[in-house]
């Protein structure tokens, strides 16, 4: 039928041209592109470092990095700084399944039950202003030394986050949207698996992260102040460094932190930037 | 294209039903034994807004026959899409009743409603399964509704991949996934270019004509509705209320530009004005 050709024509003209994003070479260019920012904040980060060191301020015990950065090599060179690093890894990832878990049931339910919404709603957005350092000496009283007061106070710290994460997505759920699924036939639990919990998984996912943030920070601080029997964590290392008054070994650990930070923090970008970019929210000019 | 009412096959529905001319203003009840597919009675819908009410549909007393192509047109705020969302079950009327006789009615707005997460394939596969289609059957129908709505190539796209047109084609292949018997349209071609409009109207009259649809369509666009309606409705403006209601006559093939669609498209625009004037006075 000619209609069907001219249809036909018309959406091959509609379709965009894919973008040819392969090839080595452009994938080096934009590595490249992106590292090179990065690589001038650390360099001029080191030179103001080596600066201040050549002044001459505190010289008793601020050493530059000529000194930090082999006694971090070395570190890096035998076990205990790998150790440390799975110890307070695993500590993270534990109490932050454990916030995720109990964030997201929170959310959940107080997105769906409007009387707990009213009484829960203004808690949760308040919980997230408190400093988690508070929390500790309420930990310590309640739990004790150990594990179980660290994963209780990341997830005061994380769990909100993510829980008002998911309200918020589950509320942004458009209403076109909710109308399309309910003319589909989708209802209740249906409605929430196929339809609510997708449509709210961008902003869900900026919950995680921000919940990460304020779970690692609960961790590291929790680490300085919450004696753990065991094989030493980043946290203890730190401590033994800063009664030593070993300012090489405190930068390093403090480098440590700051670097897996970063790294996490990488990681849940690219899920978000994914995210993003399957549900075309994503202003294709601004990818790097 | 043929005549929709000489391809119908199932047993309810009367061939021929469109074939007979009867150009009327106030159509007179239809003699034809089609079955009726919708039935308003005296439906009234009254919205609250703070301490004003607004009456969007005022006894509106309707009947849509079984295969028919039924075009409800209206100026802005005669109730249009209220009429589509009281049919379709999304809302209750104030009073009044609406019957389907139980039938499946499928929804298809302005926008696509497409979900943005899921390919096109498979946001017509999530129809299917909210349908209760079991798992073995569903790519196979998939596939079929693809083609049918001529988008196969394209299944494995997502909503923001596709232009305006094939997302609104998608969503075309998401109401038929319902498997409705009645096909409600509010304004389905609004936000697309002429000539993308004008050959999904070939295709909508084709997807029709292969299937008992009934549909009731809601457009602001009283040419669409001469070119595609069995039927035109006018829609007085608030509160809506039925001032008119055109029977087409059907022989053959026609155009957007066709001088019979061009002559009643004038006729509704005259009818529209005059109601828009009652308004202003």
């Amino acid at each position: 039928m000619a209609g069907n050709q001219v249809l036909q024509g018309l959406d091959r003209l509609d379709l965009a041209v894919a973008p040819s994003d392969r090839g080595a070479a452009r994938l080096a260019r934009k590595g490249w592109a992106t590292a090179w920012p990065k690589l001038l904040a650390v360099a001029l980060v080191l030179a103001i470092w080596q600066i201040v060191h050549l002044t001459g301020w505190k010289h008793f015990v601020l050493q530059g990095p000529g000194t930090v950065l082999p006694d971090l090599w070395q570190m890096a060179g035998h076990g205990q700084l790998w150790a440390a690093v799975g110890v307070t890894l695993k500590q993270a990832l534990i109490g932050y399944l454990v916030a995720v878990l109990c964030g997201s049931a929170v959310g959940l339910l107080v997105a769906r039950i409007p009387p707990l919404r009213a009484a829960l709603g203004s808690i949760i957005t308040g919980l997230q202003t408190m400093p988690s350092i508070a929390w500790y000496p309420l930990a310590i009283i309640l739990f004790t030394q150990g594990t179980v007061a660290i994963i209780f106070v990341m997830i005061m710290g994380g769990a909100p986050a993510i829980a008002n994460g998911l309200i918020t997505g589950i509320d942004y759920t458009p209403p076109l949207l909710l109308r399309a699924g309910r003319t589909m036939g989708l209802r209740g639990l249906t409605l929430y698996r196929y339809l609510i919990i997708p449509a709210s998984l961008p902003a869900f996912v900026a919950g995680l992260k921000q919940g990460w943030a304020f779970a690692w920070r609960s961790l590291v601080a929790g680490e300085l102040v919450v004696a753990i029997v065991g094989a030493p964590s980043l946290g203890v290392l730190l401590n033994t460094d800063e009664s030593n008054l070993d300012f090489a070994g405190v930068t390093s650990i403090i480098i440590v932190f700051l670097i897996l930070g970063i790294v996490v923090d990488m990681i849940f970008s690219k899920a978000d930037l994914a995210v993003r970019r399957r549900r075309g929210l994503l202003d294709p000019s601004a990818t790097g | 294209m043929t005549i929709p009412g000489n391809q119908l096959t199932p047993p309810a529905s009367a061939p021929g039903v469109s074939a007979l001319p009867v150009p009327a203003d106030r159509a007179p009840e239809r003699t034809e034994q089609a079955a009726e597919a919708v039935r308003l009675t005296d439906v009234s819908k009254a919205y609250r807004t703070g301490r004003a009410e607004l009456v969007a549909l005022d006894g509106v007393s309707m009947t849509v026959r079984e295969g028919e192509f039924v075009c409800i047109i209206g100026a802005s705020g005669c109730g249009k899409s209220t009429l589509l969302s009281l049919v379709a079950g999304l809302d209750k009327p104030t009073a009044g009743r609406v019957d389907t006789g139980g039938r499946r009615v499928g929804l298809m707005f302005q926008e696509p409603a497409l979900f943005p997460w899921l390919t096109a394939g498979r946001n017509v596969e999530l129809a299917l399964r909210a349908r209760g289609v079991p798992k073995g059957a569903r790519q196979a129908q998939v596939a079929e509704l693809l083609e049918t709505v001529r988008l196969s190539d394209v299944g494995g796209r997502r909503p923001h991949e596709l232009s305006g047109g094939m997302r609104q084609r998608v969503a075309l292949a998401r109401a038929l996934a319902q498997d409705a018997d009645v096909l409600l349209m509010d304004e389905p071609f609004g936000a697309l270019d002429a000539m993308t409009r004008d050959l999904l109207h070939d295709e909508l009259e084709r997807i029709c004509a292969d299937r008992t649809l009934t549909v009731l369509f809601v457009t602001h666009n009283v040419r669409e509705a001469a070119r595609l309606g069995d039927r035109v409705i006018v829609l007085s403006s608030r509160p809506g209320r039925i001032i008119a209601e055109y029977e087409v006559p059907r022989r053959g093939p026609r155009r957007i530009d066709s001088p019979e669609v061009a002559r009643l498209g004038a006729t509704l625009t005259d009818r529209l004005r005059e109601e828009m004037g009652s308004h202003g006075r």
